[in-house]
Formats: C-alpha cells, sequence, structure tokens
C-alpha cells in the first residue's frame, strides 16, 4: 500500500495539465490501436504488419518519454544523452568514414557529455557555443594534427553535420526542462517539452496520413519520392491547429508569438524530414537502421526533432521564456 | 555455478553493452538454432565478432553456444584462457598443429556430440574491416561431414571490423549489422558445400547495408585523386 500512496504523492505533485497532456497522448494512440485492430477487418487484401510493429513501437516511445518527462530534467536529460548517442552513431556509421577517423569519431561521441555537462549544470551561454563554435574549430585541427588532408573538407563537413544536428539541436530539447517553476508554467518545464514532441511526432504521422489518403502531386520527387503536397500541406494545418489549441494548456505562449510557432513548427519539421532523406539518398540507405521496429533507425524518427528543437527553443526563448 | 554466471554476464551485461554500442540489428533472428548440434559459420574481421555471435541467440539457447577460437591465441595466457574457456565457452582450435597429423578439431567434434551449437569462422583468422571474404578453410565442411544432420547456417557479420579492426585495442562505437542465412546440409561433397557456404555468405553481403569504410590513404572510395 506504501507504493500506492508514494505513486498517489509524486502524481498529485505534478501539474494537472501535464497528466492530461499525456493521458491525451495515450488516447490518441489508442484510437490508433483500435484503428489499426479493425482495418484489416475491412481490407483482408492488405498486410498491416507494418502499421501495426509502428504502433507498439509508438508506445515503448511515448512510455520511455513520459517516464522520464514525470521523472524530471535529470532523467529527460540522461533519455537525450541516448538518443544523441544512437543518432551520431546511426550518422557516423552511415557515413563514409576510414580506419584513421577512428580517434575523431571517438572524439565525435565526446562532444555528447560535454554538450549535455552544460544542460546539466544550467550553463546556458557556454552550451550555446561549445559545439557549434569550438567543437567545430577542435575538428579540423584534431584532423590535421594527426595528419589527414584527404578529402578533408567533406570529412570535417560529414563531422560537423552530425555533431550539430545529433548533439546540439537535440540538446535544445533537454535544455527545455531548465526553465524555472518560477516562470508560471501552465505544465511545468515538462510541459514545454511534451509541446515539442507531440507537435513534432503530430506533424510527421499527420503528413504521412495526409499523404496516403489524398496525395497525388509529389513535391520533392529526386529526394523523397512518397512526399506529397497534399501529405505536406495538410500536415501543415494539421499541427498548426493542434499547436494552436494545444499550445496555451502547455506553453506560456499566446496570440501572436503562438501563433509563429503554430506556422512555422510544421515547416521546420518538414524541412528536417527531406534534409535527412537527402543524406540517406546520398549514402544510397533507406533506414538509418532497425533498431525501432517498423519506423526504421533512431535517426529516421529524429530527423524533424533535429530541425524543430532549436526553433521552438528560441521562439519560447524570444516570445516567453525568461530563463534564456 | 560458472553456468549460470556466464549466462547471467551474457544476457545481462553482454548483451547490453553490444546493443548500445554496437547497436546490432540482427536480420533473419528466426533462423539462429535453439537447439544443438548446429554449426554457425560466420566472416571474421574483429574480436567482437564473437561478442556479438554469444549476444544474438535466444538465453535458453545461450548455454549450447561455443564460438570455435585459436588456441595460440586465446589459451596461451593462464587469465584469458580461464575467461575464454569458462565465459565466453570457447571450443579451442589448434591451428598451428593442423596438418600435423594430429585431429585439431576434436574439440570441435566432441561439443557437437554433446549437442552444442559451434560458431565457426572459416577464415581461420581475423581479415581487415574491408568487407572483403578471405578463403573460406574447410574444416568447417568436416565437422558437417561428422554431424550430417546439423544444420550449417551462414552468418555475415558487417561492421565488426570498424568497432575493433585487427591491431587496435580501443574500441569505437558503431552500428553492426548481423544477417542469418537460410541453414545449408551436407550433401556428401566437400568442394559442393564449401561452394555452397561460400555463395550463402557472400549473397548475405550483399544484402547488408553499405559499409562505407576505407583501410587506408590508398583505397579511398569516392573521391578524386588529389
Amino acid at each position: 500500500m506504501q507504493i500506492i500512496e508514494t505513486v498517489k504523492a509524486f502524481m498529485a505533485a505534478q501539474p494537472p495539465v501535464l497528466l492530461w497532456g499525456l493521458v491525451g497522448v495515450v488516447a490518441l494512440l489508442s484510437v490508433a490501436a483500435a484503428i489499426s485492430a479493425v482495418l484489416p477487418l475491412v481490407n483482408r487484401t492488405k498486410d498491416y504488419k507494418e502499421l501495426r510493429e509502428r504502433i507498439t513501437s509508438w508506445w515503448v516511445m511515448v512510455a520511455l518519454l513520459a517516464a522520464a518527462l514525470l521523472a524530471g530534467w535529470q532523467a529527460t536529460t540522461l533519455l537525450f544523452v541516448v538518443i544523441s548517442f544512437i543518432a551520431l552513431r546511426e550518422f557516423l556509421s552511415l557515413a563514409p568514414t576510414r580506419r584513421e577517423d577512428r580517434l575523431i569519431i571517438l572524439a565525435a561521441y565526446m562532444a555528447i557529455p560535454v554538450s549535455y555537462a552544460f544542460i546539466a549544470l544550467d550553463i546556458y551561454p557556454i552550451f550555446l557555443v561549445i559545439v557549434p563554435v569550438y567543437a567545430f574549430l577542435l575538428t579540423p585541427f584534431l584532423m590535421a594534427a594527426l595528419g589527414q588532408t584527404k578529402g578533408y573538407l567533406s570529412r570535417v563537413a560529414m563531422f560537423h553535420w552530425g555533431l550539430m544536428t545529433c548533439v546540439y539541436n537535440i540538446g535544445y530539447a533537454a535544455f527545455l526542462m531548465r526553465v524555472p517553476a518560477s516562470e508560471h508554467l501552465p505544465a511545468g518545464a515538462a510541459g514545454l517539452v511534451l509541446m515539442l514532441l507531440v507537435a513534432t511526432e503530430f506533424n510527421d504521422v499527420a503528413q504521412y496520413v495526409w499523404g496516403k489518403t489524398l496525395g497525388k502531386h509529389k513535391i520533392v520527387p529526386s529526394v523523397s519520392p512518397n512526399k506529397t503536397w497534399e501529405g505536406f500541406i495538410g500536415g501543415w494545418v494539421s499541427t498548426a491547429a493542434l499547436i494552436w489549441f494545444v499550445g496555451p494548456w502547455l506553453t506560456p505562449l499566446s496570440g501572436f508569438g503562438l501563433a509563429i510557432v503554430a506556422v512555422s513548427l510544421p515547416l521546420a519539421g518538414f524541412a528536417g524530414d527531406v534534409t535527412m532523406s537527402a543524406i540517406k539518398r546520398d549514402i544510397g540507405v533507406k533506414d538509418t537502421s532497425h533498431l525501432i521496429p517498423g519506423h526504421g533507425g533512431l535517426l529516421d524518427r529524429i530527423d524533424s526533432l533535429t530541425f524543430t528543437a532549436p526553433l521552438y527553443f528560441h521562439m519560447l526563448a524570444f516570445f516567453a521564456v525568461e530563463h534564456f | 555455478m560458472i553456468r549460470w554466471l556466464r549466462l547471467a554476464l551474457i544476457v545481462a551485461v553482454a548483451r547490453p553493452v553490444a546493443r548500445f554500442f554496437a547497436g546490432t540489428d540482427v536480420i533473419g533472428r528466426e533462423r539462429l538454432p535453439v537447439t544443438g548440434p548446429a554449426i554457425v559459420a560466420a566472416n571474421h574481421n574483429s574480436h567482437v565478432d564473437t561478442l556479438l555471435m554469444l549476444t544474438i541467440f535466444k538465453a535458453r539457447a545461450v548455454h549450447l553456444v561455443r564460438p570455435a577460437a585459436a588456441s595460440d591465441y586465446f589459451l596461451k595466457d593462464p587469465v584469458i584462457g580461464w575467461f575464454s574457456r569458462n565465459l565466453i565457452g570457447i571450443v579451442p582450435v589448434a591451428r598451428r598443429k593442423a596438418g600435423s597429423g594430429e585431429d585439431v578439431l576434436a574439440p570441435a567434434r566432441q561439443a557437437l556430440a554433446e549437442g552444442a551449437i559451434v560458431v565457426v569462422f572459416p577464415e581461420g583468422t581475423r581479415g581487415d574491416a574491408s568487407d572483403t571474404m578471405a578463403q573460406l578453410k574447410n574444416g568447417v565442411a568436416r565437422l558437417a561431414e561428422a554431424f550430417p544432420d546439423a544444420p550449417v547456417i551462414p552468418v555475415w557479420i558487417q561492421g565488426a571490423g570498424r568497432v575493433l579492426p585487427k591491431g587496435k585495442f580501443i574500441p569505437v562505437p558503431m552500428t553492426c549489422c548481423v544477417l542469418v542465412g537460410k541453414p545449408i546440409r551436407w550433401e556428401g561433397r566437400r568442394t559442393a558445400f564449401m561452394e555452397g557456404l561460400r555463395d550463402a555468405l557472400l549473397a548475405l553481403k550483399a544484402e547488408a547495408p553499405p559499409l562505407r569504410w576505407s583501410e587506408g590513404e590508398d583505397s579511398e572510395e569516392g573521391e578524386t585523386p588529389s
């Protein structure tokens, strides 16, 4: 009984809106699961195994993120350290590398604890520059010091791209948790992160669903042949509406600031998706790994987030949050 | 006692470590045997191969899995020897005594007779991390001949040579991929068997994700020479 009391006290200490937000996510996912259970009965000729796998994977991802958000900034930061590590590992494993690069690959991983340390210490000005300026300078110097000059610029760019997207940009999502409770956040700092994740992933799913149902006109056929104008616009409008209606409950945004976020975030998500597709096309793979059943690799799942996280963070900082 | 310690170490320590640092995707896991005797034949580029091969089996099959390993390398030091024998569970192969008339495969035969799943690396030694496959040694055919009912499962391990290439000591996290093929049966002829195994391994390799790894300055791919 002690355990139940502890859980009750823990939940009571959480902002009620955050709990309702999580309940909403679970409800959405339950609807999706119900649809995926009914679809095979309606259309017996099609195989819905991948859809079911996708939804099962969503449950796991939602459970992990919800647990981390409820547990606080330490757990959330740790979870994003792991996400950054796996994403960077997938990226560096796909990119062309040489035996001589092993030391620099190892050094690139070191950027993760360094960058996240400044999130844990809540030192924003250093976080802001440690990867984009100092890791940026150190990587090419290290390569030069090791005497590697062949294909120098393209190799340096490869490391820079991996560090910026997988470590620096993803770090913004974790840094949102450091906004103090004194800022009158309707759903706590976790609400800010929840809004970002829900909007980004909802946009991915909405684009996919609109594209599947109405899609006719290809939008970027040479990069991502399955993406259509109908999916893009449908996803954009649906996600903007979601942000407009849910935003005031989870974030301190309102009015003009909220409208700007609602309009721009889905665009950033689309841009992230297409950009990572271009990289995968260049490398010649469809998925970055098979880590998440039905989805592909972790990098396939967070490609939009590498664009939305910094944009959302900076807009919050500009319009609503004093801490940054 | 040691058997349980080995199972605990493999399932609770080695498996998460392998998944986290080498992110191993296993394609065709359902084709891996869960009962012995069975032979698993894999390509070999790194010590990581052995770690991966121990960690991809179902927990109930782990106690049967015995990787074949060179006794001249793994049993020369008493500490590493104890570790290799008891925790990794190696089947020693005395490579240096091959051709001397002594039966170097005797421990592997005995393990198979006891119902083990013996993992062999028919290339005989670790290759470089680029994905070329060396000439296969026919010891695996001799084992298959001795146990014609044991399935031989070809396995292609992609990328382990990048994690820890031969001659290096610090592992670097990189994603690996393990592809499990359909079992091959002993049909009565060694050359045909070896050709079948080689073709099966190369077919698996062709399915693996691209490995854009180059061994040295000279074997640069995709870039124009300066």
